[in-house]
């Protein structure tokens, strides 16, 4: 039962766990050829959505005929994540139904339209960003890096300066 | 069965994220204020342990690489300008999904924002192709092909620099 207590704990070494996900890439990268990631699967799913509306135009895009906007390997991937989000948080009874995020509400208050608001521009940005530097911290930063690309280990370091000094400055009444 | 194997895959995935809590935007924000590592902890060790693995692999024979292009301006411009959402957002796209999973209602409004984001890139694409995504283009580059030397040798050096930010993180004991 120690195998059990194991599964439905709380919480796990960053080092256990990121140490498997890096088995896990090489697993991936042995059986199907798959590297991990995740932003492109947000322009397939865009392309699905807006061929709802406008079927003429995506069928014409340069860019959504690249990334087709079609259920692959790497959507479903995607979906993956938040089930076996759910399923290890209610396992472990970690499960919680919450707006405003601690830290936000420590500095910010508990104002979940504003958290709201701001999560949806910043997505914004960050999708558009991850794009033009092909790709996110799963497609970059772990695939990538872990292959030693150059494009990868420079996008890196893009992701982690433009991130220090925005969050600084949020957070600057913090020193 | 492909996509049963992508399925499975995000699941194990999932789980990883979610055990280890790097899906909270108090982990991603804390790592970029400097009070909590938690998130680079993961990143560093499974980048390691996929590196080593993935270039016995190659080594062997048994797998190919997938090599993303380098544009320098595009992947630095653009890894820039994902920090300044990211910083805003608090979650990266494949957490944004795991922290829906584990109740984070924020997250959900990042992901229509990241939708959003994708399809005005899609429209932006066509006059970045012949601009910033062809400056300073290099191909399919690695860095050990670059500096002309053993992989194995960039391997160690990569280990050996994440190893020691490790340790310089349990030691402030953030």
């Amino acid at each position: 039962m120690a195998l059990k207590e194991f599964f439905n704990r709380e919480e796990w070494s960053p080092y256990l766990a990121g140490g498997l996900a890096g088995v896990l890439l090489a697993l991936s990268v042995l059986v199907t050829g798959k590297f991990l990631g995740a932003s492109t699967s947000f322009v397939r799913v865009a392309g699905m959505l807006e061929r709802l509306f406008w079927p003429q135009k995506v069928a014409q895009n340069a860019y959504f005929m690249k990334k087709a906007p079609v259920v692959e390997w790497q959507v479903v991937m995607v979906l993956g994540i938040l089930v076996g989000a759910l399923v290890s948080s209610r396992m472990s009874g970690d499960f919680r139904f919450t707006l405003v995020p601690p830290l936000w509400e420590e500095r910010f208050g508990f104002t979940p339209l504003r958290r709201a608001l701001v999560a949806f521009v910043g997505g914004c940005i960050l999708l558009f960003g991850a794009r033009l530097a092909g790709g996110c911290p799963s497609g970059h930063g772990i695939s990538g890096v872990s292959q030693l690309a150059l494009s990868s280990i420079v996008a890196m370091v893009g992701f982690v300066v433009g991130g220090v000094l925005v969050a600084r400055a949020l957070y600057a009444g913090r020193w | 069965m492909l996509l049963v194997a992508g399925l499975i895959t995000g699941i194990i995935f999932g789980f990883l994220l979610q055990k280890s809590k790097v899906l909270r935007y108090d982990k991603q924000l804390g790592a970029l204020i400097f009070e909590d590592f938690t998130i680079f902890k993961f990143m560093f060790s499974a980048i390691s342990v996929a590196m080593v693995l993935l270039y016995a692999m190659h080594d062997l024979g048994w797998i190919h690489f997938h090599i993303k292009p380098t544009h320098l301006v595009a992947n630095l411009l653009g890894g820039l300008i994902f920090g300044v959402g990211w910083a805003l957002v608090g979650y990266c796209p494949g957490t944004s999904v795991g922290a829906v999973g584990e109740g984070r209602m924020d997250a959900f409004f990042g992901i229509l924002g990241m939708l959003l984001g994708a399809a005005l890139y899609a429209e932006a694409y066509p006059v970045f192709k012949g601009t910033l995504l062809s400056w300073f283009s290099f191909g399919k580059v690695t860095v050990p092909q670059l500096l002309g030397v053993n992989h194995w040798i960039v391997v160690a050096v990569m280990v050996a620099i994440m190893g020691v930010l490790c340790l310089w993180f349990e030691a402030m004991g953030k």
